[in-house]
């Protein structure tokens, strides 16, 4: 199981697995088969898949605890910059289909439309933590306060369920499912903190060479 | 112009037979499909293709019209694979693949109410009541998104006539039909059914406002409200209730599914009207599908102002919405 967590080929195998959603996207754009309504469904597919990419990022610190599997940090930042990567996709499909480079109809909606300013928040939140996620930054900042920065993803994770929850017209059984997860991996956090109040998260690993906080799994 | 009547046919030779065991085994699918992690599922949705348009039966109707859009009409696929049917399941596609089964023979419209003759109608009576034209119209859906259709059908004034309405009838309220057994995802609509909706008297009596039992030359598809339903094109698209079973005069507004839902969203009258947003997103622009730009500006009364504006004449239709 190391051996293979620990392979540059995993990363690699996974890096391409993450880009599967996008690549049937694509296709389906080509073939003409995103549904009658195909900007919906582009910006349902993105958005989707933002979310799940967060939940999965969210989960890295969880899993590498209860399967004892460390390494799994190694793939941390490549899961959430494609978090980030689809929420790009999901932000340009509403700019350039949606609202068709109306920038003062977009700035007007962030504005006025609460799912759009929530949704729309915890997009830009995410922006410093994909320019912050390079091992130069984890030295610049150090790790504490890097560690800090990159909490806004508990941030960005609840504004995209909450946006998600004010867009839906009736039914909300895919919003709360997404709540559920994402609030499972948020318990499990503050959980962790109350019982073992030493224990800090995981900083990776170019990090732990430089900075203080002793890790202890 | 010639208009050919479906005299010597019966609305139940036209309805195929329900393949039960298929029905089942599509649940059974439901059921595992469930329990699937949410980003299997995800990858699933993109690789299965659209479900295939259903085969109707043909019918004949007067065409053109006075009415008729000159616009390109929405190539039938997409009309009946992009349906707002939550009793069929609230996702677009849901209802093409869930309502194929769904029984629509025998099938009567009860009407009702503060009539002078109260009476039932069958399908035949319906298909005979009046003689059949092919409208082509604009539809715009709530959710920005219009299309343009060729219903089959002709003005509900022909039925509101044959009843003969009490001067107490100042509104029409119509039902949806509404079973749990053949609609099983209606738990997880997230609004009240049977749906409901209603019209002013003299917005049902309008020659636009329509009775349809057809669009592209067949009977209506399971999924797009057979096999009778209303099209009322000035209106938004969830005003134009599916798989009518009744149809009831009354003193005062009826209550209707969306207002009861979301009042704040949804009005009685919900004309289209581009100057009111609805609070979620802008009314200005829509998509026409199966576009991809929302960048077709949407009409007032979705450009029927000149036959019903009238109707509203000294209203406030910000507040009306």
């Amino acid at each position: 199981m190391n051996s293979i967590l620990t392979s540059k080929w995993t990363k690699v195998v996974v890096f391409l697995a993450c880009l599967i959603p996008a690549g049937l996207l694509i296709r389906g754009a080509i073939t003409g088969n995103l549904s009658s309504n195909p900007t919906q469904f582009l910006e349902h597919a993105t958005g989707d898949w933002t979310l799940r990419f967060l939940a999965i990022t969210l989960a890295i610190s969880p899993l590498r605890k209860i399967l004892g599997q460390p390494q799994l940090i190694r793939f941390r930042r490549m899961l959430g910059l494609f978090a980030f990567f689809y929420g790009c996709c999901h932000f340009c499909i509403y700019i350039g289909l949606d609202q068709v480079l109306d920038f003062s109809g977009v700035w007007a909606d962030v504005m006025k439309r609460r799912y759009i300013t929530v949704g729309f928040t915890g997009f830009v939140l995410m922006i410093p933590l994909a320019v912050t996620s390079t091992a130069g930054w984890i030295r610049r900042l150090g790790g504490k306060r890097w560690q800090m920065v990159h909490r806004l993803i508990y941030v960005s994770a609840v504004a995209g369920v909450i946006h998600y929850f004010w867009l839906v017209k009736s039914d909300i059984h895919l919003p709360l499912e997404y709540a559920g997860v994402i609030s499972v991996l948020l318990a499990w956090r503050i959980y962790g903190r109350y019982t073992n109040p030493k224990r800090h998260a995981a900083i990776p690993k170019m990090e732990r060479k430089n900075s203080a906080p002793a890790i202890s799994d | 112009m010639l208009i050919k009547r479906a005299s010597d046919l019966k609305y139940s030779d036209i309805t195929p037979r329900e393949d039960y065991l298929n029905r089942r085994k599509f649940l059974q699918g439901l059921g595992l499909a469930g329990g699937l992690a949410i980003a299997g599922k995800g990858v699933a949705d993109l690789v299965s293709p659209p479900a295939r348009a259903y085969a109707g039966t043909k019918l004949s109707a007067k065409s053109p019209s006075p009415f008729d859009t000159t616009e390109k009409v929405t190539p039938p696929q997409v009309v009946t694979t992009y349906n707002n049917y939550y009793e069929f399941g609230t996702d677009k596609d849901q209802p093409a693949k869930n309502a194929q089964n769904f029984v629509t023979s025998p099938w009567t419209v009860s009407v009702e109410g503060e009539v002078g003759k109260p009476r039932k109608f069958t399908m035949d009576e319906i298909l005979k009541l009046a003689p059949l034209e092919e409208r082509i119209y604009r539809h715009r859906c709530v959710e920005a998104w219009s299309i343009v259709v060729p219903w089959i059908g002709y003005s509900l004034s022909n039925i509101i006539n044959l009843v003969e309405p009490t001067p107490k009838a100042k509104f029409v309220a119509f039902e949806s039909y509404f079973d749990r057994k053949q609609m099983p995802l209606w738990s997880r609509a997230g609004i009240e059914l049977p749906y409901v909706e209603g019209l002013r008297l003299d917005e049902a009596m309008h020659p636009l406002t329509m009775l349809s039992i057809g669009m592209y030359g067949e009977t209506l598809p399971n999924q797009d409200g057979a096999p009778v339903r209303m099209t009322i094109p000035w209106k938004y698209g969830f005003k134009s209730i599916k798989s009518l079973v009744k149809i009831k005069f009354v003193k005062d507004q009826p209550p209707t599914t969306w207002n009861i839902t979301n009042a704040h969203e949804y009005g009685f009258y919900s004309n289209v009207n581009p100057n009111v947003d609805h609070p979620r997103w802008t009314q200005a622009r829509e998509v026409r599908l199966p576009g991809y730009f929302k960048n077709t500006k949407t009409l007032m009364f979705n450009g029927y102002g000149d036959q019903v504006a009238s109707l509203y004449n000294g209203m406030d239709l910000k507040k009306n919405y």
